[in-house]
């Protein structure tokens, strides 16, 4: 029992329901009585809506109701956006319905809704469904948007411009007056699909007789949903039960309250029946948000030794036709304050134009807003050791903020709260022996082949974040967590949490923590989430927050039972309070250990209640919110070592080495899974994945066939290990992993893939590096040497 | 045998909604189902929402993810590609069928003991994917497993704690099953 759970392998609890089918996913969800319902969705990116004719489809057998967006639009209020960051002129926010009443701004947007006694009878008569639409022109590129006579979206926006952000920091013109050399460069962070493997559903059930909703739905923050679903279908919030089961996956994609979960609410409250809608997966790739899709105009202003003086971004980010949950805090918040990375820069300036187009729209997808961040510095920071002839190692080791200055407050303002950079990278540089492969490239190069080192020293912002901070960016909540520790009479312990774990494995791992602080065995421990009549307001799983907000609210809440615990222990073994010592799930008086009570005893106490002491209230629980007092800082480097094939472009990973740091760690197995994925999403966009649109805003990449998910083929093995830097601001020294690997590995991979082309002549590529682009680069290359010698 | 088939999901799918029944006699993890279904109905839909078996999940609508993957007359298939009138007189196994009198598959344990999951949607795909593979192949390389497996897609773990748990897998089976043809 004294050994601490807190830093072990623990298995996950979770996985017996998953390997042997008996998870309970939304689409799971089979109520008596339940109808289906299938969306009509515009084949236009950008047209008028004339005339939507429902009469042929009310007549297929098993139709229940047609509805369009002007017969729902009395009944739903619109679908808000929760992220209004603050700039000047204030953001504009265009109207968002969840079936489009006027017009349609992608392809893909909803026109109708159809109900209906099977899905095969909902399918056909949305087919039924005749809409007459008059184009518009379309615009798909955010910088086309931006132009003097380019398509407009809405009246009221000019230039499809819903903001303008802008953050400075230091002297920024001061930086580039005094540059000795100055790196430029244009950088495309492509549209990403984020492809959790579960697409998105809800089942929403009204009960009439007690006018309450009960909405199944695959979310990230069941309580976010309840509330701003309450908030469109006016069904009151205490009356909106709102259950996250089993999810398949997230990554940000199911952060954000759609209109879609909300029409579903609203239908089972009109027909009286259970309404199931599950998104089949080219819907998925259509309506549900994407990610990424910037285009960054960079400028790093620099001394010939390799000092960097300034970095002047502006941005182009596209937010797709309407804005989501998080959309604005995305590509301005969570991306302008990371791009000091891990360097000192004394100057930095930011301006980010938040653009609306005829696409999906845009918003939070794993990292969100920090991989962009990240991916500018670190393939800025190889751009100018390659402009000055220098190791991009020795460039980052001159820059790194050094361990002796933190907590460190960079230019954008953010202070970060502890790191050891140069230590994660010698680490890193020892496992992949960056050396010798220096020797070993020269070497290749000779015999003409192409292989490339590529490293990226990232710092990720996560623990969002105390209130008063995120307040101040426009955010419509705080962003504290809380959790509720419920020590049973017999000793046993339900722990409620506001998070929602879809794959991390938090039922492990706040067993774990639970159990050591409450000094309990872990199999007395069960975690509680996802269920709205369960468990208190909590904000949910996103941003890396988990961890170091919801499970610290945890850690919160089990000191609160202790500190209570102690009191009746006291009375229970006639001492002071203050002579009671806690150790280990035991409470005895000073100097006497062989005399103790157990918390078992103490919870059995707490309830019996005849012997409590003045003042102390039956039972042993506690709900205790927590908002952190700073955000947290993990780091690391991550070295990627590819061949690049020269007669065909295709890139070869060979080795890929990732040194973390997220402070103390709970679950060590947990880390490295997180890692894992994160690596390998992050390395699907440098090399693969890309959503495309073309002129018309048609969505080329709407299957699996064609959005290019890595296989087990295309992911390589990982070397993972970890320094371990605590973090001062959270109590048990945690940081964040989730997106960690996510935001190391893009520009890992790809300063990997221009470092083995380098000597060619080539200084940048953009995103996805596949095969035909790199090979018309090395042929391009190739020609304008021959022509030059 | 292959060519029969198809023309008979030709047939159906072209009467598509004429909603005439067909009669399923299919054996699925043990147990004998007849089932009155649509023609065009698609054997996961059938697995799922028939039978109730909903271990067999859905991820996309083109046969690239493997999420629906189940042993169908010893084979691997992803179900989504077979029609439920394909499965007449045959036999099933999926995810609910694999443990057996409460003991966890070795292929099941291993992915447990080696973190080879995370979100669990894929899950139930990826092991029935590697319980056949590993029937036809049961001493793979790192190579084999990951060619094997590459009809399957996980978002979650990157991978390589599946081929981890795969290999894992294949040396207690080997070890449990001395002879070739002792599996």
């Amino acid at each position: 029992m004294a050994a601490s759970l807190c830093g072990s392998r623990v298995k996950r609890r979770e996985d017996p329901r998953f390997i042997t089918g008996t998870g309970n996913y939304v689409a799971d969800v089979t109520l008596p009585g339940m109808v289906y319902v299938k969306f009509v969705r515009s084949p236009y990116a950008h047209a008028l809506i004339k005339s939507v004719d429902t009469s042929a489809a009310r007549e297929v057998k098993g139709v229940l109701g047609v509805y369009t967006g002007a017969d729902l639009k009395s009944k739903l209020g619109p679908v808000p956006c929760a992220w209004l960051v603050p700039t000047e002129p204030p953001i504009k926010v265009p109207e968002y319905r969840a079936v489009a009443v006027d017009k349609v701004r992608y392809v893909g947007d909803p026109v109708a809704v159809v109900v209906a006694e099977s899905q095969g009878a909902a399918e056909e008569a949305a087919e039924r469904v005749s809409v007459v639409y008059e184009p518009l022109p379309v615009v798909v590129d955010q910088e086309e948007a931006v132009k003097d006579g380019a398509p407009r979206l809405y009246d009221g926006i000019d230039r499809n411009t819903s903001f303008v952000w802008r953050l400075k920091g230091g002297d920024v013109e001061s930086a580039f007056r005094q540059a000795e050399v100055v790196v430029k460069q244009r950088l495309v962070n492509q549209r990403l699909q984020p492809t959790a493997m579960e697409t998105r559903a809800a089942v929403a059930e009204y009960d009439s007789a007690r006018s309450e909703a009960t909405l199944w739905i695959t979310s990230q923050n069941p309580h976010i949903h309840r509330l701003l679903v309450s908030a469109m279908t006016g069904i009151p919030e205490q009356k909106l039960r709102v259950i996250a089961p089993d999810v398949g996956g997230g990554f940000g994609s199911k952060i954000q309250v759609y209109g879609f979960e909300a029409v579903v609410t609203l239908l089972s409250k009109e027909l009286r029946r259970p309404v199931k809608w599950v998104e089949t997966r080219s819907e998925n790739y259509l309506s549900t948000i994407h990610g990424r899709a910037h285009v960054d105009y960079v400028e790093l202003a620099a001394k010939r030794d390799g000092t960097i003086l300034g970095l002047r971004v502006k941005t182009y980010a596209n937010l797709g036709a309407y804005l989501t949950t998080a959309a604005p805090g995305v590509p301005t918040i969570l991306f302008g304050i990371m791009l000091s990375g891990a360097y000192r820069i004394p100057a930095i300036e930011c301006e980010v134009h938040g653009v609306l187009t005829n696409t999906a729209p845009v918003d939070a997808y794993r990292g969100a807003g920090r991989p962009e961040a990240t991916y500018i510095v670190e393939r800025m920071v190889d751009m100018l050791a390659h402009e000055l002839g220098m190791d991009p190692v020795d460039v980052r080791l001159k820059n790194f903020i050094p361990k002796d200055k933190f907590p460190y407050t960079v230019a954008t303002g953010l202070l970060y709260d502890s790191g050891n950079y140069e230590e994660t990278l010698k680490k890193a540089m020892s496992l992949v022996g960056y050396h010798s492969l220096r020797e070993e490239q020269r070497r290749l190069r000779e015999q003409g082949r192409l292989m490339g080192i590529g490293v990226s020293t990232y710092v990720e912002v996560c623990g969002l974040g105390p209130s008063k901070v995120v307040r101040s960016t426009g955010f419509g909540l705080g962003l504290w967590d809380s959790a509720v520790v419920r020590v049973h009479p017999s000793g046993k312990v339900s722990v409620y949490t506001g998070a929602h774990p879809h794959g991390q494995g938090e039922e492990t791992s706040f067993a774990q923590i639970a159990a050591d602080e409450l000094g309990v065995p872990f199999e007395d421990v069960e975690v509680v989430h996802g269920d709205t009549a369960m468990t208190p307001f909590g904000m949910g799983t996103y941003g890396s927050r988990t961890l170091p907000v919801a499970g610290m609210a945890i850690v919160g809440a089990c000191r609160k039972v202790v500190e209570k615990a102690k009191k009746i222990a006291a009375g229970l073994l006639e001492a002071r309070e203050e002579d009671v010592v806690w150790e280990h799930g035991k409470f005895y008086v000073r100097g006497a250990p062989a005399k103790y009570k157990t918390i078992q005893e103490v919870a059995l106490a707490s309830y019996t209640a005849e012997n409590l002491p003045p003042g102390v209230e039956p039972g042993l629980e506690v709900t205790h919110f927590y908002d952190p007092t700073g955000f947290v800082f993990p780091f690391g480097a991550h070295i990627c070592v590819v061949e690049v094939d020269r007669e065909t472009g295709e890139v070869k990973i060979q080795k890929y080495v990732a040194v973390d740091d997220c402070g103390n760690q709970i679950n060590p197995m947990l880390v490295e899974g997180q890692v894992h994925g994160g690596i390998t999403q992050g390395l699907a966009q440098a090399l693969y994945e890309e959503a495309v649109y073309d002129s018309q805003g048609n969505l080329l990449t709407q299957s699996l066939n064609d959005y290019a998910l890595p296989t087990a083929l295309e992911a390589p093995t990982y070397t993972t290990d970890y320094t371990v830097t605590p973090s001062p601001v959270t109590p048990l020294g945690v940081k964040g992993v989730g997106e960690t690997g996510t935001i190391a590995a893009t520009p890992a991979v790809v300063n990997a893939v221009v470092d083995a082309l380098a000597h060619l002549g080539i200084k940048h590529l953009d995103m996805p590096l596949k095969p035909e682009k790199i090979w018309k680069a090395i042929r391009r290359a190739e020609s304008e040497q021959t022509t030059t010698s | 045998m292959q060519s029969d088939n198809f023309n008979f999901e030709c047939e159906y799918w072209v009467r598509g909604s004429m909603s005439s029944t067909r009669t399923v006699r299919v054996r699925v993890n043990g147990v004998e189902y007849t089932k009155e279904v649509e023609p065009r109905l698609l054997l996961v839909d059938f697995i799922r929402d028939h039978l109730g078996l909903t271990g067999t999940h859905i991820g996309c609508d083109t046969s690239n993810c493997g999420a629906c993957t189940v042993i169908m007359n010893g084979r691997s298939v992803k179900s989504c590609t077979k029609f439920a009138v394909e499965a007449d007189g045959g036999e099933i196994l999926t995810i609910e069928g694999l443990a057996s009198d409460g003991n966890l598959h070795p292929i099941q344990k291993a992915f447990w003991e080696n973190h080879a999951l995370q979100c669990g949607y894929c899950t139930p795909g990826f092991i029935m994917q590697a319980y056949w593979f590993l029937k036809q192949n049961p001493a793979p390389t790192e190579e084999e497993i990951r060619a094997g497996l590459s009809g399957n897609l996980c978002r979650c773990t990157g991978y390589q704690n599946i081929i981890k748990a795969v290999k894992a897998a294949s040396e207690e089976l080997r070890a449990k099953a001395p002879t070739i043809n002792g599996g």
